[in-house]
């Protein structure tokens, strides 16, 4: 009996040591691991200066990212008072509860105006046009490109490129440009190469590279009201599009079989590729001497236009939510209070975040203040995002499933890949008895 | 007639003294094992036998519905779910075969008195030693077709090794043959320096040669233990998850506890992937008791 109650009491002792270390920080915000959340660590020890309250932002590695945050939201967990989460995730983590409603907070401080537009449209409201909102914009982002300036500007290029295609070596201004260039700089033999895209097929990456040239070859993924697909997602501009995504493949690196951002950002470090998708987020490295030998000739731009001169962008960026479960909800709101100040975004954009504050946004200085600042501000006024129901981690994986043996392994025809995924999305929002 | 065979706890011994009786030994011993294994094994395996005749997922609060053999409809028509399988399959084939062939013949030739045979066993049970996820990791950047140092000594120049959809399966089976092939070498060396010697001698004075004293001799001698290596390997290699999910995302290497661990914690499907594991449980069983039968048919010989 008298090893019980001893067991008990050292047991009792532990749980009382992990509750104090629990009550040192005052607030947690959960993110991936990235730059922008080391800015946001900075900008948050600015709030603790003020108030007093602490605030902690956890991250981890961006692949598991969204199952470990939904594990925590599954089990009705209080470890995250924020969450930073994806745009795909509102319609999961709104309708399972996890997501304090913001719609009362929004209305009060007239975010809808505040924000951009389009942050606010992916990255706070969900159902669409519902006028219901369960995030703050926190770090705008979109995928644009980067490029060597010195490969562009050498004299002997630009001339042999003339000579080639019959018009001027520069960044291009459209997909059809975009794919020149790519063709005219891929020389394996010199270990240089076109182009670099995403094709990493887990969770959305290779997808969001795909969008850029769907949306910009002005086809859409489907009916974000009525959930039809058929005759969008296959249309013959999206064939099209989808066709041109395969054939940039054929431009870039030896291996480039699973890349996404990290691989993106290495093909320009490393000099391999004239030019590279990424999203802005990752650009800041790309500026830095010290991890980018090529800073000084590095350069940016937005995704070109489509045939049609559609031009749009595939969405990154993240809103900033107040979880169910947190016991902390109220110092929450007041933080996100701090958080949407003008001041408070002017910092965030200058410690690096990338602000979603119209009126920070529009600024002369913002614009000017690094050389992607102002293809940043452009894409931001045209950018699509895909699906933000539930179930879009099974249309994910249809997607990833069908696109990539297409881009990658060669197989099949761009129609016959997409076809094949509007069935797949059909079939899933069937199971699920949306649009009927 | 039934007999009693707990041995009776003497009434002089210390344990006796502090008033612990027979039954109260054995219950301490026993009962946190199976409330251990009634927790964390039998519940949640029946609790997600439950679940797969749901619509259940937990990432929403909405109620599981019954759907009953829906699930398991599904994931049988999915032509997806059988290229798992089937990739799976091949997979097993291959890096289970690889091993086998190499750890035998590893343990073959150590199986004889050569200098430094100790330090030499050792170094080549190193792979096995190491994370799975740190071999993934290491063999990734061997394996570049920039930089990587396998191209650079076979002089394949850019060479796609995980890249190439027809190869990465190979390479990922090449990379476990490469960890594991030491286990199956560790039990061989056991197996074959039990084999008698003498047998070796009559053999050789009946003039039998070298590939008949090792299909007639070593062989049926070695194979029982064998079978037990191949067994675990199997069932290992069946359920590959973290050396092919770092080295590769081809759809040709999506194995099946890739694929499990998609749908049941990105795509949040939870019934349908607890359908899905009892899929796979139900094929593990049944691979397995057919190499115990054939395990106990090697034996009864």
């Amino acid at each position: 009996m008298k090893h019980k109650i001893s067991g008990m009491l050292a047991g009792a002792a532990l749980s009382a040591l992990m509750a104090t270390s629990a009550a040192a920080e005052d607030l947690v915000i959960f993110w991936a691991e990235w730059d922008p959340a080391n800015f946001l660590q900075e900008l948050v020890n600015e709030y603790e200066e003020e108030t007093g309250i602490s605030v902690t932002v956890e991250t981890t590695p961006w692949a598991d990212f969204q199952t470990k945050a939904f594990t925590e939201f599954n089990a009705r967990g209080s470890a995250y008072d924020m969450i930073v989460g994806d745009s795909q995730w509102l319609g999961a983590a709104s309708e399972g509860g996890h997501y304090v409603d913001l719609t009362d907070f929004f209305k009060e401080h007239n975010l809808g105006e505040v924000m951009a537009p389009a942050t606010v449209k992916y990255y706070a409201e969900y159902p669409g046009n519902s006028g219901k909102y369960w995030a703050i914009p926190a770090e705008g982002d979109a995928v644009g490109w980067s490029y060597r300036k010195d490969w562009f500007e050498d004299p002997a290029e630009m001339e042999a490129f003339k000579a080639k295609y019959g018009y001027d070596l520069a960044p291009p201004k459209t997909w059809a440009e975009l794919t020149d260039i790519a063709e005219f700089f891929h020389r394996p033999d010199e270990d240089r190469y076109g182009i670099a895209i995403y094709t990493d097929n887990s969770y959305d990456a290779m997808v969001m590279g795909v969008e850029n040239a769907i949306f910009s070859y002005g086809a859409e993924l489907g009916n974000f009201e009525t959930y039809e697909v058929d005759g969008y997602v296959n249309s013959d501009k999206a064939v099209a599009a989808l066709e041109n995504y395969k054939k940039l493949y054929s431009y870039t690196p030896p291996g480039w079989a699973k890349t996404f951002f990290v691989e993106n950002n290495q093909a320009i470090t490393e000099g391999l590729v004239a030019m590279s998708m990424n999203y802005f987020a990752f650009f800041p490295a790309l500026l830095n001497e010290a991890t980018n030998p090529h800073a000084a000739n590095t350069g940016f731009f937005a995704n070109p236009a489509g045939p049609d001169g559609d031009q749009f962008a595939a969405l990154g960026g993240q809103g900033i939510s107040v979880v169910k479960y947190s016991e902390n909800q109220d110092m929450a709101m007041d933080f996100l209070e701090w958080f949407i100040k003008d001041e408070t975004q002017k910092r965030w954009a200058e410690l690096g975040g990338y602000t979603a504050s119209a009126a920070v946004l529009e600024s002369e200085e913002f614009r000017k203040a690094t050389p992607y600042n102002e293809a940043f501000y452009q894409t931001m006024f045209k950018v699509k995002d895909f699906w933000a129901v539930p179930e879009f981690a099974e249309l994910l994986t249809s997607a990833n499933q069908r696109l990539y043996p297409f881009i990658v392994g060669d197989e099949g025809t761009a129609k016959e890949t997409l076809d094949a995924l509007a069935a797949d999305w059909e079939a899933t929002f069937k199971k699920y008895g949306r649009g009927q | 007639m039934p007999t009693n065979n707990m041995t009776r706890l003497d009434p002089n011994s210390q344990a006796a003294s502090r008033g612990l009786s027979d039954l109260s030994i054995r219950n301490l011993f026993i009962i946190p094992t199976i409330a251990f294994l009634i927790i964390f094994n039998i519940f949640p395996l029946l609790y997600s036998l439950g679940y797969s005749f749901t619509d259940f997922r937990a990432s929403t609060n909405a109620p599981a519905k019954f759907v009953g053999l829906q699930n398991y409809r599904d994931l049988l028509n999915d032509p997806f779910i059988w290229k798992n399988f089937s990739i799976t399959a091949k997979y097993v084939l291959i890096s289970v075969t690889g091993q086998v062939v190499v750890g035998f013949g590893l343990a073959m030739l150590l199986n004889r008195t050569i200098p430094a045979k100790g330090l030499i066993t050792t170094l080549l049970l190193l792979p096995m030693m190491l994370s799975m996820a740190v071999v993934g990791l290491f063999w990734k950047l061997l394996y570049d077709p920039n930089f990587g140092i396998i191209n650079y000594f076979l002089g394949l120049g850019k060479f796609e090794w995980l890249a190439d959809p027809d190869m990465a399966l190979w390479a990922i089976a090449i990379v476990d043959i490469w960890m594991w092939s030491p286990f199956v070498m560790l039990l061989s060396l056991a197996g074959l320096s039990a084999v008698p010697k003498h047998l070796y001698e009559a053999a050789e004075i009946d003039r039998a040669g070298n590939i008949y004293t090792f299909f007639r001799i070593t062989l049926p001698l070695v194979a029982p233990i064998l079978m037990i290596a191949i067994i675990f390997r199997t069932m290992e290699a069946f359920k590959t998850f973290d050396l092919a999910y770092v080295l590769s995302s081809q759809p040709t290497t999506e194995l099946i506890a890739i694929r499990l661990y998609k749908m049941a914690f990105q795509e949040w499907q939870t019934g349908m992937s607890s359908a899905f594991a009892y899929i796979v449980l139900i094929m593990v069983v049944a691979i397995t008791n057919i190499y115990v039968k054939y395990l106990n048919k090697v034996k009864a010989r």
